[in-house]
Formats: structure tokens, sequence, C-alpha cells
């Protein structure tokens, strides 16, 4: 194995963040904190509390999954798209390391980057609304599950673009609308039977759900079940990677 | 001498049917300089590619030091150097941290010393700390050499190495290809540049529309393919070559004002003083004579030449 082209890569990809850490870092802070300020203090006030749990802190856990999971696609997409873009992806091609190396160095880099963000996230959502935690250790599973995993789906779309559109046709026109509607900021006992049903083939439902389970102990579907779909996801994008290095696709001619 | 590559019966064939290489075999020895002369689109870069695992084969195999490039990818590669011809480097990253990167990839641990070694050798360690997007074409060009000796390897390839950059910085970049090849690096380079070629190359290879068609010492090319031309400017100029230099290779150039005889340099007889002694017979004026060795530029053309007629 090698280890050393391992650290390089998430060195160099870490290192990237820390270069321009206004936009890495504390833009979506900001942008989270405007969803507290305004969903949860503002109009969060006035609303009523859902499965006894105040509004305002109803939807922390939404709002970490909303931008783990844009930051992981976000960065794990642009870590590998950007060398494609620049011909700098030569040289890990041209390297003596597996391709499940390279996929541990750059999603390995992402990953760390999002749980990074949701943490501080979520330290800062304790100067707005008084959180507590109930089940921490599952909470960190989940932020680190979702991380990696869409960090992958973010590696994957990265190297099938073609162009910098490419690179956000998913996060824009599918990611956002999922997560948007997979119950991020209400619980999907609120809405009409008919959509509740529809909901359930939102994936990104069952990662929301059960990362709200682990702070307050209430969710929209078994915790077991969300875990079962962020496994399955999970092994999902494993298949797609293991085709792409096995083809060659996008990478070698 | 052994062979450190062993290229066998090499086909690539892209999706769209595009034949770039065409049943290569080609050994390289160890510790040699070998040039890869073709056109654009002849191959070249295509066959560096391969042996570097950037691009997938059709057919055929290559091996590097014993070890198959598909099947023992890790072993071949981490003996190889790949300085690619286009200037591809992360605009923002240093020049340091770029080499770093480079020789991690590479499954080298990091070594201070070699890398300041290696920066002060292509005149970098003064820039270490300075962004890439910061520094001249020539220097990006230098930072990939440096990019590719970060983890001291056996074999390099250079493609294009001097495309570029200036005539100080290209004899630069020569002497430090001398030195590598001093310490027993095998070096690969294609070049447009046939003067490059001419300089350093132990041996030439000519590839044309994805097939070799000559693989040869270029002393011994040089010898076999050279022709040497007499040019004979005149005092003024004739309407027709004298009968009495009917029987030898004499031609008109520049309206009858020079006259050219083309021989063969290594024989041990030539007909020059023939020549001139039936020009001063006929009473024809010589104001300067010259002689002229055909460069590996002219060999170059006239073989590419020859395969398109072919």
């Amino acid at each position: 194995m090698n280890i050393y082209a391992m650290r390089a890569i998430y060195h160099f990809e870490m290192a990237r963040t820390f270069r321009a850490p206004l936009q890495s870092i504390a833009s979506p802070v900001i942008s989270t904190i405007l969803y507290f300020v305004v969903f949860g203090s503002a109009i969060g006030s006035r609303m009523t509390m859902i499965d006894s749990v105040p509004y305002g802190v109803f939807i922390v856990p939404g709002l970490i999954m909303l931008t783990v999971i844009m930051q992981s696609v976000a960065n794990a997409s642009f870590g590998i798209y950007f060398p494609k873009y620049l011909g700098t992806i030569y040289e890990p091609l041209s390297a003596p390391i597996s391709p499940w190396e390279m996929v541990i160095g750059y999603v390995g880099a992402a990953t760390t980057k999002s749980i990074a963000l949701g943490l501080i996230i979520l330290a800062v959502s304790f100067l707005f609304v008084p959180i507590t935690i109930l089940h921490p250790f599952v909470m960190l599973l989940f932020l680190f599950i979702t991380s990696f995993a869409f960090s992958l789906l973010g590696f994957i779309i990265g190297i099938c673009a073609r162009n910098f559109e490419q690179l956000n046709i998913v996060p824009t026109l599918i990611l956002t609308p999922l997560v948007f509607l997979g119950g991020s900021f209400y619980s999907i006992k609120i809405l009409p039977p008919i959509w509740q049903t529809i909901t359930l083939f939102n994936p990104a439902l069952y990662l929301i759900s059960g990362f709200r389970w682990a702070f307050f102990g209430v969710s929209d579907v078994p915790v077991t079940l969300s875990l079962a779909a962020i496994g399955f996801f999970s092994i999902l994008l494993f298949g797609i990677v293991s085709w792409i290095f096995s083809s060659g696709y996008r990478l070698r001619n | 001498m052994k062979p450190i590559i062993e290229i066998q019966a090499l086909t690539k064939q892209y999706a769209d049917g595009y034949l770039a290489l065409d049943d290569v075999s080609v050994q390289i020895n160890a510790g040699e300089i070998i040039a890869l002369l073709g056109p654009n689109g002849a191959g070249k870069t295509t066959l560096i590619s391969i042996i570097c695992g950037l691009t997938t084969i059709t057919s055929g195999s290559v091996g590097i030091a014993g070890f198959d490039v598909v099947r023992d990818y890790r072993k071949a590669r981490s003996i190889i150097g790949l300085v690619p011809q286009e200037l591809t480097l992360e605009p923002f990253e240093t020049v340091l941290g770029t080499v770093n990167l480079s020789r991690g990839l590479f499954g080298k641990k990091q070594d201070k010393a070699h890398i300041e070694s290696t920066l002060r050798q292509l005149s970098l360690w003064d820039r270490r700390n300075t962004q890439i997007r910061e520094l001249s074409g020539g220097t990006k060009r230098r930072v990939l050499i440096a990019k590719a000796l970060s983890h001291d390897p056996k074999i390099l390839f250079l493609d294009e190495p001097t495309a570029g950059v200036d005539v100080d910085m290209r004899r630069d970049t020569w002497t430090v290809i001398k030195d590598l090849k001093r310490r027993g690096v095998t070096i690969v380079l294609t070049t447009h540049y046939i003067e490059e070629a001419e300089e350093i190359a132990d041996r030439v290879a000519v590839i044309n529309s994805g097939k070799i068609i000559l693989i040869e010492e270029k002393n011994e090319l040089m010898k076999r393919l050279g022709t040497k031309q007499l040019r004979i400017e005149l005092e003024r100029p004739i309407s027709e070559i004298p009968e009495s230099l009917r029987g030898f290779d004499v031609q008109f150039e520049n309206g009858g004002a020079r006259l050219v005889y083309r021989y063969d340099a290594n024989r041990k007889q030539n007909d020059v003083h023939s020549v001139l002694e039936i020009l001063t017979a006929e009473h024809i004026a010589i104001k300067d004579v010259q002689t002229y060795q055909s460069s590996l530029e002219d060999i170059f053309v006239s073989l590419v030449a020859e395969g398109r007629s072919s």
C-alpha cells in the first residue's frame, strides 16, 4: 500500500482548503447561520413545536445535513475535477498508486472538511438555540457516513463532468431539491399522506431523519432503516467508482 | 546492453477508430538517451502515455525493468518520471509544495536534502516558496522537470522538454539531461527540435503514422544517410551545366549563380577536386566555395516524406 501517496494527496487537498478559508469554511458557516437567524430565531419563535421540540432547535440537524451534503459533493467533485481541468491529473494517474488509494486521498480530504464544517456549524448553533444531543456517538456516525458517502458521490461527479457547468448540475438540480424536500425544515408527518409516501422515495429523508434521531430521539423513519439506506447508497457508489476505475472511464484514454 | 524498456507488438486504437500505434516493438537500453522524432500526430505522446499508464493498451505489452506496466504497475511506475508536454501545474501551489506532492505520489518519504539538491540543480531553490502562477513559462517547465526528478527515477520521459523556452534555458535543460545520463538515468525524449536530438541523443527513433520507421545510433544514422554538398557560388550565372560535368551529381540553384555538387562524405575518394578542376578548365569564375553537411533534420524530413509517398 502506498501510504505516502495517500498522505500526499490528502495533505495537498487539505492545503487547498486553508489557502481559501473564506470560501471553504467561512462562507458555508455564515450561510447556515443566516438560516438559524431567519428560520430559527425570527420565524421559529412563531412556529409550533414539532415532536415536542421547539422549531428553532428542530431544524438544526437538517441544516447541518444540508451543509454537509452540499459541501461534501462540492469539495470532492472540485478536488478531482480541477486536476482534470488543469491536466495535473496526469501525475496521480502515472504514479504507483491504486485507484482506491486515490479515492482514500481525495475522498478522505473532502470527508474531513465536511465533518469539520458540520462540527463548526453545530458549535455555532449553540449560540442561537439550546440543544441537547441524546446520542452523540450515533450523531458522529451519521456525520461521518454522510460526509463519506456524499464525498464519494462528488468524486464520481467530478470524474464524469466535462465542464464546470456539468459539475454544478447534480448539486443544483438534484441534491438541493432532495435535501430541502427531505425534511430539513419540517417533519414529513405534517405533509398530506400522498406526499408522505412520495417523500419516502427521497434518500435524503433517511439521512436527515436518522441524524435528527441522534439529537432528539424522534424521527420520520426508523433509525435502523436510515442506517440501512445510507449503507446501501454507499455500496452503490463504491460499485460505480469500481467500474470507473476498471474501465478508465473519463480518466484514461 | 540490457534493455530497461521492452515494447512488444504495441497497438493502440482509440474509441473513434483512430490507429495511433500500429504494432510497435522497441527496446530501450539502460542509461541511454533516445530521441523520438516524428511529425504531429505520429504517435509519440501516445507511446509515452501508454508506458506511463495514462493511456490503455489495445494489444501488445510494455515491460519496465522486467515489470509489466499493467500487471506490475506499481513496480514499473515507481522508477519512471514524466515531464509532460503541456505546462500542467496547480497555479496556486508553491514550487516546493508541488514538488513534495510528486515525491509522495511516487511512494517516497519526504527528503528535504534531495528536494533541495534537485531544486538547486534546476535553479529553482530561490523560488521554492513562489506560487506557480507567478512563474514564467520556462521556469514552469523546470518545475515540471523537478517534479519528475523528485523521486529519483531510473527512467525519465521528456515530452517536448524545451518547447517554448528560450535558447539559454534550452541549453540549461540539455546540461541537466546530460548530467542525468552521467548518473545512469535512461532518458526518452520526444522533440520537434532536431537540433536537440542531434545534440544529446545516443539513438534516434523516427515514428510516423503510428509505426517506428527507423531506430538507429544517431552517429551511425548521420553517417549512413548524411550527404555532403559542395556549394559553388559563381562570378557570373551560367545558362547550362557544362557537358564535362554531366557525369557528376551537379545541379543549378539561384538562377544559375550557384552550382551544388552532392557527394558521399564517407567515401575515401570523392570528386570534389575533379569538379573544381573542370570548372577552371571551362573558364567559369568561382566567387566562393562552401561545404554543407546534411543535418538530422534533413534526414528526418526525407524519411517522413518517403513514408508518405510509399
